[in-house]
């Protein structure tokens, strides 16, 4: 039953990504853009969350906990530099 | 493996997909950017948690004990999905995103004529004399 519904989610998974690529492209501002790359940070933490689970190995969380982590990193300085023009103000 | 467990499993991990893809599906369609912050926000964020719960069950049946690590992840992001969130919808209103023309209420700008009465700042008191 597993071996049927693992391509299923990776299917589904899939169509995810490619809807966010969409908006990625389109995108008509850029918080646009700014919100497709989040998704696609979290869209790939489900990924490589459902390729551990079909590899039976536990060594791909700690991917996900770094790729989640840097995505956030990232999607604050992209705001901050969006909204103040600088990312680090010293005064 | 048990039946049982495998169907949990499975059943977790099609709801979180589902809702994964039903965030991106938010994201693709709706016509505005403060409605497209949903999608992410909330559905995605959500379907990362039914998978890693998916994966708990899975490895905690696969080997002998309790395996709670993978937690830290949707813990981690249902903390800081919140915060990115407020800080693109305050990034959105301050780069004038256009908005559909069924939104209602426009955010309020110093000198926009057009914002909504309910959104528009309290007039600045006039600053008492301290003593």
């Amino acid at each position: 039953m597993l071996a049927i519904v693992i391509p299923i989610s990776f299917a589904l998974l899939g169509v995810a990504f490619l809807l966010t690529l969409v908006r990625l492209v389109r995108g008509p501002s850029l918080p646009d853009r700014i919100v497709a790359l989040d998704t696609l940070n979290v869209n790939a933490i489900a990924l490589i969350v459902v390729y551990g689970i079909q590899l039976r190995s536990t060594l791909f969380f700690e991917v996900a906990l770094l790729i989640a982590v840097m995505g956030f990193i990232g999607t604050v300085a992209l705001t901050k530099y969006l909204q103040r023009g600088d990312i680090i103000e010293l005064n | 493996m048990d039946i049982v467990i495998e169907a949990i499993v499975c059943v977790l991990l099609l709801i979180g997909s589902l809702f994964t893809l039903i965030g991106a599906i938010g994201l693709a369609r709706l016509p505005d950017f403060f409605m497209r912050l949903h999608g992410p926000t909330k559905s995605t964020t959500l379907g990362v948690g039914g998978v890693v719960l998916a994966s708990v069950v899975h490895f905690t049946s696969l080997r002998e004990f309790t395996s709670l690590h993978e937690i830290l992840i949707p813990a981690f992001l249902f903390l800081t999905a919140p915060i990115s969130a407020h800080m693109l919808a305050k990034a959105g209103i301050q780069q004038r995103v256009s908005l559909w023309e069924a939104t209602r209420g426009r955010p309020a700008l110093p000198g926009d004529p057009d914002a909504a009465p309910h959104a528009t700042p309290a007039a600045p008191r006039a600053r008492e004399p301290r003593d």
